[in-house]
C-alpha cells in the first residue's frame, strides 16, 4: 500500500446552505473528517440527508444559489476554499474524480466513451491522440469492460447499465486522481453488475486511491468503508471505524437503520420501531430528537455535544446508555390462513399461472412460466431487471394477455377473457405500484383517490367518508389527509395511500411490483412491516415482486428466482436462500451486499436473541 | 427531518418569490382586452351613435369633431360601428375555436377509445381536413352552406378541428399510458368512466393554450371572410366586411379602411400577448396540475 497514512483531503467545520424563497436551508451544518490515501470513507444517510451535498461541495460543484463555508478545507497542501473557477477545474478529474449515479445521464449521448476519457485526459496532461486513446483502452481494460479496444468507439446508449457505470469510473480516474468520490456509484445498478462495481472501486483503493463513498446503503459500505460516517440534518451523528458502527451502532439514528436492513434480520422480526412523532427540535437541537425513542428536553433545544465512546468512534448524543425500547412483539404467527379446500389442508390457490409465455414481438419476456400463490401467503418473485418479472405482474394484472398458457385468479378464468367480464373480480386483485404518486390522478386529492376505488362516486357522502378514514387508520395515516394532496406527503405516505386504495375494495390478492424499492431504508422497514400486519390481519395473499433479494427473504413464504424470462429456481424461501440449486441463484446470493460482510463473527446486530 | 420537508415544500409550489411580475406590455394588453369585452357586451356604452342610423348630409366627414373616426359613404358613424363591430367579428373568431376545440377534444379522445376502426376512420378524415389550407377549406364549406354569420363560424371551425384533434389524440395518448390510468383499469373502472374521469380531464390543459393561439388566427380569418362578402351580411358593421367596403373610398376616405382593420390588429395583437404569458405560466405543469 503506497503512502497510504498521508492524509489528502481535510475537512472541518464544512458547511453548505442554500437560498430558498423565504429563508435558507441549511444542508451541510459543520462536517469534520479526514481522508488518507488508501482509505475509504463511506457517508452514509437517507434522502435529504445532506450527503451528496458534502460531496459535490468537496469539488465546487454544490449549485447555484448555494454557499459553503468551511474552517478548513484542505486538499494536499492545497486551500479549497475561495479558489477560482480555472482551479477547480483543475482540481475536478486532476486531482479529485467524481462518479455519479446515473451513468445514463452523465455521459454524452452524442460522443463515444473513448471521447469521454479522453477529453478528461486533454484537460490534465494530453498527450496526442492516438496516446490518448491508447490510454483510453488501456482505463477501460482496468475497468474490466470486455473488448475494450472495441468499445472505445462505442456511444453511451450501446452499453449496458454497469458497462456505462464502468465507463464512467474510467472517466473520472483517467488523469489519475488520488482522491475518488462516488456518490451512490451502485444504486441504479443489479446486484451482479454491482458486485463487479464495488470489487472495481475496492481494487482503486487499494492501489491507494482514498475514496470517499456516499450512499444510503449500508450493505453496500459494508463491503468496502474502512470508516462510516452516519449523516442526519446534515450533520455527522455518529463516525468512526466500519466494524464498529456496524457492530456496536451508538447513535439512536444508526440503530434503527441498522434495524431496518431486512437482511440482517430473521424473517418474522420488525424492522421499524413504534413510530414516535415528537415535538420538533429547535435550530441547536438533534435533528432526530423528533422521532428518537431516546430523546429528551434537552435533546430539543441542545447543544448537543459530541460523546467519544472508544478511540475514533465519536457519537453527536449524550444519551446512548438510556435503556433501548423493548422491540414490538415479533410476528412468528402467521395468519391462519382464511379458506381451506376439502382435500387438503393446504389453502385455497387464488392464482394459478400455468405455462404462461408472452412476447411483445422479439424474444420472449415471460416463457413457460408457471406458479400458484396460496390464499394468505406470500409468493416472492426476484430477478434483475429484464428478467420478466415487471411483465409478469402485469399478465396476472390482466393488463397484457398472454401469448400462450392460461392464468386463473380465485379459481376462475383470468386470461383471454374480455374486460367487461374480468370486471368484476378485479376490486378482489389489486396492486400496489411503485412510483404511487405517478399512479394518482394528478388532479386529485387522498380522499378523493381512495373514493374512486370504494366505487359509486358520491354514494352516500358521510358513510363513504368514514370508509376513507377507516382505511387511512388501518394503513398508519391520520384521516385528516384525506384533504392533503398527494404531492404534499412523503414517499413512505404517498406508499400507504397506494396501500390504503388497494384495500379499499377488499382484495384476496395484492400484487405488490417493487412496492418498496423506492424509499428509504428507514421508511422500507415501516412499509414492509405493514405489509405483514395487514396480512395477518386480512388474510391477504402477496405476489412480492422485487429485485431486492434481502427484502424478498424477509417477506416471502416461497420465491421463485426469474432469470431472461425463465423461472430458474422455485421453492420455500428458507430452502432457495440456504441452498441454491440454480448456479444463478448461487451468483445473485453470492453478490449480495451484507452488513454482515464486515463480522467475522455474528454480531449483536445480525443475530438478535 | 424538518430540512427534508422544507425542501420538498420549496421545489414542490411554485413560490410567490419565483412569481415576476407580468411585463407592461401584458398589462397594456389586458387593458385593452378589458375594453375590447365592454365593447362585446355592452357596445352602447361606448359608442356616441347608432350604427345603423344613416345621415347622407354628413357622408364621407373626415375623422374629427363630433365623429371621432369620421363617417363613412351612409353619413353612419365609422367609431360606433368599429365598437358595434366587435361582436359579431369576435364571434366568429371565438365561437369559431370554441367548436373547434370541443369537437376536435371530443374527436381525438373518441379516436383513441373507441377501437382501432374509428380510430382509422376519424384520423384518415383528419389528415384529409389537414391537407387543406385553413380558409381554403373554409371557403370551401361557405360556398357549400352559403354565406352568413353561422355558416362562417362553422366553416372556421372546420377547418381548426383537426388540428385539435390530433393535439387531442396525442395528449390522451400520453394520459392513456399513465400510471394513474393503469390504477383504475386494476379498480375496475369502466371503459367510459376512465375516458371520461382521468383522460379527458387530463388531457385537456395543452388544448386551452392551443385554443388562445387559435382565436386570434381565428378573429383574422373570420374577418377575412366577411372581406370576401362571405360572413355577416350588410347592414351588420363587421371589421372585415368594413375593410371592404372602405376599400372603395381609398383615396377620398382612408379612415374608413384605416380604423376597421386597426381594431383587428390591435385585438389579435392583445389576445397574443395574453395568451403567450398564459402559457408561459401554465408552462412547466403536470398535465391537468393547474385545473
Amino acid at each position: 500500500m503506497p503512502d497510504s497514512d498521508r492524509t489528502l483531503l481535510t475537512v472541518e467545520g464544512l458547511r453548505v446552505g442554500f437560498r430558498v424563497p423565504g429563508g435558507r436551508i441549511e444542508a451541510v451544518r459543520g462536517v469534520d473528517f479526514t481522508l488518507a490515501a488508501g482509505e475509504c470513507l463511506a457517508i452514509v444517510g437517507e434522502s435529504g440527508s445532506g450527503k451528496s451535498v458534502t460531496a459535490r461541495a468537496l469539488v465546487g460543484l454544490a449549485g447555484t444559489g448555494a454557499s459553503v463555508g468551511a474552517d478548513r478545507l484542505e486538499l494536499d497542501g492545497l486551500d479549497l476554499r475561495g479558489i477560482g473557477d480555472r482551479q477547480w477545474r483543475e482540481v475536478r478529474g486532476g486531482r479529485i474524480g467524481l462518479v455519479l449515479q446515473d451513468a445514463l445521464s452523465s455521459l454524452d449521448p452524442l460522443r463515444t466513451i473513448g471521447a469521454e476519457i479522453g477529453e478528461t485526459l486533454q484537460n490534465h496532461g494530453g498527450g496526442t491522440r492516438a496516446e490518448r486513446r491508447a490510454r483510453a483502452v488501456d482505463l477501460l481494460r482496468q475497468v474490466h469492460l470486455p473488448d475494450p479496444e472495441i468499445r472505445v468507439g462505442w456511444h453511451s446508449h450501446e452499453l449496458s447499465g454497469g458497462q456505462r457505470q464502468r465507463a464512467l469510473i474510467a472517466a473520472s480516474m483517467a488523469a489519475d486522481p488520488p482522491v475518488l468520490i462516488a456518490d451512490e456509484p451502485t444504486t441504479a445498478l443489479d446486484v451482479t453488475v454491482q458486485a463487479q462495481i464495488l470489487d472495481l472501486l475496492a481494487a482503486k483503493k487499494d492501489a491507494g486511491t482514498a475514496l470517499l463513498l456516499i450512499s444510503h446503503d449500508l450493505a453496500v459500505v459494508a463491503r468496502l468503508a474502512d470508516r462510516i460516517a452516519v449523516m442526519h440534518g446534515g450533520r455527522f451523528v455518529e463516525q468512526g471505524e466500519a466494524r464498529d458502527i456496524l457492530v456496536d451502532p451508538a447513535h439512536p439514528y444508526t440503530r434503527t437503520l441498522l434495524t431496518a436492513v431486512p437482511t440482517t434480520r430473521p424473517r418474522g422480526t420488525r424492522l421499524s420501531l413504534t413510530p414516535i412523532a415528537g415535538p420538533p427540535p429547535g435550530p441547536d437541537g438533534c435533528t432526530y430528537a423528533a422521532s428518537c425513542p431516546l430523546a429528551a428536553d434537552s435533546c430539543r433545544t441542545g447543544p448537543i455535544v459530541p460523546v467519544l465512546r472508544e478511540p475514533g468512534h465519536a457519537v453527536l448524543c449524550p444519551r446512548t446508555d438510556e435503556p433501548w425500547p423493548a422491540p414490538p412483539p415479533p410476528l412468528a404467527n402467521r395468519a391462519a390462513p382464511a379458506e381451506t379446500t376439502g382435500e387438503d389442508d393446504e389453502p385455497a390457490t387464488v392464482i394459478e399461472v400455468t405455462g404462461v409465455t408472452k412476447s411483445y414481438g422479439g424474444p420472449p419476456a415471460v416463457l413457460e412460466a408457471s406458479l400458484r400463490l396460496r390464499a394468505g401467503r406470500t409468493l416472492g418473485v426476484v430477478g434483475e431487471s429484464g428478467s420478466g418479472k415487471s411483465t409478469l405482474a402485469l399478465l396476472v394484472l390482466g393488463l397484457l394477455e398472454p401469448d400462450a398458457g392460461t392464468i386463473e385468479v380465485l379459481g376462475r378464468p383470468w386470461s383471454a377473457r374480455p374486460e367487461r367480464e374480468r370486471r368484476a373480480l378485479r376490486g378482489r386483485i389489486q396492486l400496489v405500484p411503485q412510483d404511487p404518486l405517478a399512479a394518482f390522478d394528478p388532479r386529485y386529492r387522498v380522499g378523493r383517490i381512495i373514493a374512486e376505488a370504494l366505487g359509486v362516486p358520491g354514494a352516500w357522502a358521510a358513510r363513504r367518508d368514514r370508509r376513507i378514514a377507516g382505511l387511512l387508520e388501518r394503513v398508519g395515516l391520520d384521516p385528516s389527509l384525506a384533504g392533503r394532496h398527494p404531492r404534499q406527503l412523503s414517499g413512505g405516505q404517498r406508499q400507504r395511500v397506494a396501500i390504503a386504495r388497494a384495500l379499499a375494495s377488499e382484495p384476496e390478492v395484492l400484487v405488490c411490483d417493487e412496492a418498496v424499492s423506492a424509499l428509504d431504508v428507514s421508511v422500507q422497514a415501516q412499509i414492509l412491516d405493514l405489509f405483514v400486519d395487514l396480512q395477518r390481519e386480512l388474510g391477504l395473499a402477496l405476489l412480492f415482486i422485487s429485485h431486492d433479494l434481502g427484502v424478498v427473504h424477509h417477506i416471502s413464504d416461497d420465491v421463485v428466482v426469474m432469470r431472461s424470462a425463465e423461472i430458474v429456481e422455485r421453492g420455500p424461501v428458507e430452502r432457495v436462500f440456504q441452498s441454491p440449486e440454480h448456479p444463478y441463484t448461487k451468483a445473485l446470493l453470492t453478490a449480495l451486499p451484507s452488513p454482515e460482510d464486515v463480522l467475522d463473527d455474528p454480531g449483536p446486530v445480525a443475530r438478535p436473541t | 427531518m424538518t430540512l427534508v420537508e422544507t425542501a420538498a415544500k420549496a421545489t414542490a409550489a411554485p413560490s410567490r418569490a419565483a412569481f415576476r411580475p407580468p411585463p407592461a406590455a401584458t398589462l397594456v394588453a389586458g387593458l385593452a382586452l378589458a375594453l375590447i369585452g365592454v365593447a362585446f357586451l355592452w357596445p352602447g356604452l361606448i359608442a356616441p351613435h347608432s350604427p345603423d342610423v344613416a345621415d347622407p348630409v354628413n357622408a364621407l366627414l373626415p375623422p374629427g369633431g363630433g365623429h371621432l373616426f369620421g363617417t363613412d359613404q351612409l353619413g353612419r358613424d365609422t367609431f360606433s360601428r368599429v365598437i358595434y363591430g366587435t361582436r359579431p367579428s369576435l364571434t366568429i373568431g371565438i365561437g369559431a375555436t370554441a367548436l373547434a376545440a370541443l369537437a376536435g377534444s371530443l374527436l381525438g379522445v373518441l379516436a383513441l377509445a373507441g377501437g382501432r376502426v374509428l380510430d382509422e376512420a376519424i384520423m384518415r378524415v383528419t389528415d384529409v381536413f389537414l391537407a387543406f389550407p385553413g380558409l381554403l377549406l373554409a371557403l370551401l364549406v361557405v360556398a357549400v352552406l352559403g354565406p352568413g354569420t353561422t355558416n362562417a363560424t362553422l366553416a372556421l371551425a372546420a377547418s381548426a378541428t383537426p388540428g385539435f384533434v390530433r393535439l387531442a389524440r396525442a395528449q390522451a395518448l400520453v394520459v392513456r399510458r399513465s400510471d394513474y390510468v393503469r390504477a383504475a383499469v386494476i379498480l375496475g373502472r369502466p371503459r367510459a368512466a376512465i375516458v371520461l374521469r382521468h383522460i379527458l380531464p387530463n388531457a385537456l390543459p395543452p388544448l386551452l393554450v392551443l385554443a388562445l393561439v387559435n382565436v386570434g388566427t381565428a378573429i383574422i380569418a373570420g374577418s377575412s371572410l366577411s372581406f370576401l362578402g362571405l360572413g355577416p351580411q350588410a347592414p351588420t358593421p363587421e371589421w372585415g366586411a368594413m375593410l371592404s367596403d372602405g376599400r372603395d373610398f381609398l383615396s377620398t376616405a382612408w379612415h374608413l379602411a384605416v380604423f376597421p382593420g386597426l381594431a383587428v390588429t390591435v385585438t389579435v395583437f392583445a389576445i397574443n400577448i395574453v395568451g403567450r404569458s398564459l402559457q408561459v405560466r401554465f408552462e412547466g405543469r403536470t398535465p391537468g396540475a393547474g385545473l
